[in-house]
């Protein structure tokens, strides 16, 4: 009793610290883009109306409340512009992750299966690219798409094609991009419910008629869901909201809202719309967000 | 006429061929032999028991006659068919798996029926037999449960009758009990015993608690080093034990070393440097070598003030070693006592307490005589 008593305190100002960090740092600026996003551009500085002004009074704060309002988000939906965007931003985060799964289940699979002591090089080997910085990861792939680049090099050496093949500015170097960066996202938390996976299930399964292949659909696919989810989730979420790899790989025929986002702030200056942009992407992502967050209770309860 | 010259007679073909025989079966795992050229024959509807140390091979040969394990040298035959080389999947054999095995995403009773869906029985047979097995292990009730809303003993009874669905011409089981707590352990060994009886099936247990197998099985093979050091039955393996590691491993054991001094009607006369000249019976095989041990259990050690008195009694305890108790241990139903003999040795003795005020309890220091028959020693050579 008396122990717990001395250490009740600390330890409520530990569970507060995370509390204090998410209102400072996410909660707080939340609410600034909240706010913006139902404002009104202006040819101003800051370049919005209206501007809360604590100094001018009760009455002038009200004013400002009434002048908010929802033009910003009527526009986006009424908007092909940015309706296209947020399909495209879906489309392309469903394909990329359906193509990360196919690509990174077989992957994470073979590491689960490999050696213990090879398991941790091979753990190794995906986590080293990101030593080296995602940018320049990206201009490398530039480098190795472009005209003249290693891949036409070595196609036309290989007397593949005639002559080069166009990959930059395409979809294809876009999937090839966000594929290429995602990939330990979707890996590691699918090798890491495969790995803790009993060999003796697989065994039993085997034991009681099952062919290696069904023992693999009927007990490996079905004990590794968590997983599947955790890295689905892991990877969909941030490509919903890709800017860099879209803007830098993909044509720029037809933009993902990342790319919309940024041309409303920086290129139009229109700060609201920008912000309303922002909201509505966060609102989009908060049904697999909370998905994620469940299972990752449901974990913590499970390995409790 | 030719079809009854190219089958073999039935009859003899059934006394003959024991269900699971094992021939010159070499495992090695690199340069380490984890069964070295073991041969074993089992009949069908026996409970046999592989008992040994840890790492003495016992479960890899489990694991060879489930299939999970390829033997580098020997057959294993099953009815007559080698099925060394037989997958895991295609074999009439099923496994209990230490620590069980349950598939943690199914219920139950779909681990139950997981096999039989394997085996492709229809739905409706499929319902019927869980429901028989569900009875058979007594888990009514618990059917929809996931693993991890069982407990050990109920886990344990999904793990049975799982392996149980698909009626296997033999049932192994891998340390099925170790996960167990003691009290739950001896009623779950009984009624693995019953269960066998009734079903018929051939048991093939791996344990290394001795006691365990000595209590489910009818027949026992003792294991070390990749090698059979003894198969027989329980009685016989602490009464009779092939060798010293038998007699040592297999329950306590006094122990002393000595020579063959002579012989005389059907008895010889061992001199012994920890415990001077014992008597001892004249074993059926003949001894061949002079070194010899002489090993007396426990329990055929009687302690007793002065030497026994009885003339019926007096003319059988031919072998009386004074000493001094150096230690007792009440343990409830028998009391063991440490004796420190004038020769020299510690002989160890255990006396059930069959009366509950015992005035013939003795106390460290106390002096007594230690006395036990010819019969009662064992003669091992090696």
């Amino acid at each position: 009793m008396s122990a717990r008593r001395i250490f009740a305190a600390p330890a409520r100002l530990a569970a507060i610290a995370p509390y204090l960090w998410m209102v400072l740092f996410f909660l707080v600026p939340f609410g600034f883009v909240l706010k913006i996003s139902l404002s009104q551009t202006a040819i101003a500085q800051p370049p919005y109306l209206p501007v809360f002004d604590l100094t001018q009074g009760f009455a002038a704060i009200k004013a400002a409340l009434a002048a908010l309002s929802l033009d910003n988000f009527r526009l986006l939906i009424s908007d092909d512009l940015y309706v296209l965007s947020y399909l495209r931003s879906l489309v392309v985060a469903a394909v990329s992750t359906s193509i990360l799964l196919v690509i990174g289940y077989p992957i994470a699979y073979g590491m689960a299966r490999l050696p213990q002591r090879w398991q941790s090089v091979a753990m190794m080997l995906v986590i080293v690219p990101f030593w080296t910085s995602f940018l320049i990861r990206i201009y490398a792939w530039i480098n190795i798409l472009q005209h003249d680049g290693l891949l036409n090099k070595v196609l036309l050496a290989l007397h593949l094609v005639s002559a080069p093949v166009v990959w930059l500015s395409t979809d294809s170097a876009m999937y090839l991009g966000i594929v290429y960066s995602y990939l330990p996202f979707m890996i590691l938390p699918l090798y890491a419910t495969l790995a803790k996976m009993d060999p003796a299930l697989l065994e039993a399964a085997g034991d009681l008629g099952s062919s290696p292949r069904q023992a693999f659909w009927l007990v490996t696919v079905p004990l590794s869901l968590p997983g599947v989810a955790a890295g689905v989730l892991l990877c969909f979420i941030p490509i919903v909201g890709e800017f860099v790899i879209p803007d830098l790989l993909a044509g720029s025929s037809s933009m993902m809202i990342g790319q919309t986002l940024w041309l409303e702030f920086f290129t139009n200056k229109d700060w609201p719309v920008a912000s309303a942009a922002a909201v509505l992407l966060l609102i989009m992502l908060l049904l697999p967000l909370s998905l994620y967050d469940r299972l990752q209770r449901r974990q913590l309860e499970d390995a409790r | 006429m030719a079809d009854k010259l190219s089958k073999p007679e039935p009859g003899a073909d059934a006394a003959d061929i024991p269900l699971l025989r094992i021939e010159a079966v070499v495992k090695k795992f690199g340069a380490f032999r984890a069964v070295d050229r073991l041969s074993l024959d089992i009949r069908a509807g026996e409970f046999f028991a592989l008992l040994g140390p840890s790492g003495c091979g016992k479960t890899t040969l489990l694991r060879m006659l489930a299939g999970f394990e390829t033997p580098d040298e020997g057959r294993i035959l099953l009815n007559g068919r080698d099925i060394a080389q037989v997958l895991p999947h295609q074999r009439p054999v099923n496994m209990m798996f230490q620590n069980y095995a349950l598939f943690p995403h199914l219920s139950a009773r779909d681990n139950i029926a997981f096999g039989l869906k394997r085996a492709g029985v229809p739905r409706s047979q499929i319902n019927s037999r869980v429901a028989e097995l569900v009875a058979l292990v007594k888990l009514e009730g618990l059917e929809q449960r996931k693993p991890d809303q069982l407990s050990g003993g109920q886990k344990q009874r999904v793990a049975l009758a799982r392996a149980l669905a698909r009626r296997p011409q033999v049932l192994l089981l891998d340390e099925p009990l170790a996960a167990l707590d003691k009290k739950l352990r001896e009623s779950t060994q009984l009624e693995l015993m019953e269960l066998q009886r009734r079903l018929g099936t051939t048991f093939i247990i791996v344990t290394h608690d001795q006691e365990e197998a000595m209590t489910v099985a009818s027949r026992i093979g003792v294991m070390d080093s990749g090698r059979l050091e003894q198969v027989a039955t329980p009685r016989e393996l602490y009464e009779a034990p092939h060798s010293r590691w038998i007699a040592e491993f297999v329950g306590d054991v006094n122990l002393f070393e000595g020579q063959v001094a002579s012989r005389e009607a059907g008895r010889l006369m061992i001199s012994t440097k920890g415990a001077g000249e014992i008597f001892v019976t004249e074993p059926r095989q003949p001894i061949t070598k002079t070194i010899v041990a002489v090993a007396i259990r426990p329990e055929k050690v009687k302690l007793s003030r002065r030497g026994p008195v009885s003339d019926a009694v007096n003319s059988h305890a031919l072998n009386r070693l004074e000493g001094v108790v150096t230690d007792v241990g009440y343990l409830g139903g028998v009391t063991t006592y440490q004796v420190k003999l004038d020769t020299g040795a510690v002989l160890r003795s255990s006396m059930a307490n069959t009366a509950r005020l015992d005035m013939d309890a003795y106390h460290a220091s106390q002096r007594v005589v230690a006395w036990f028959t010819p019969d009662d020693c064992v003669v091992l050579e090696q």
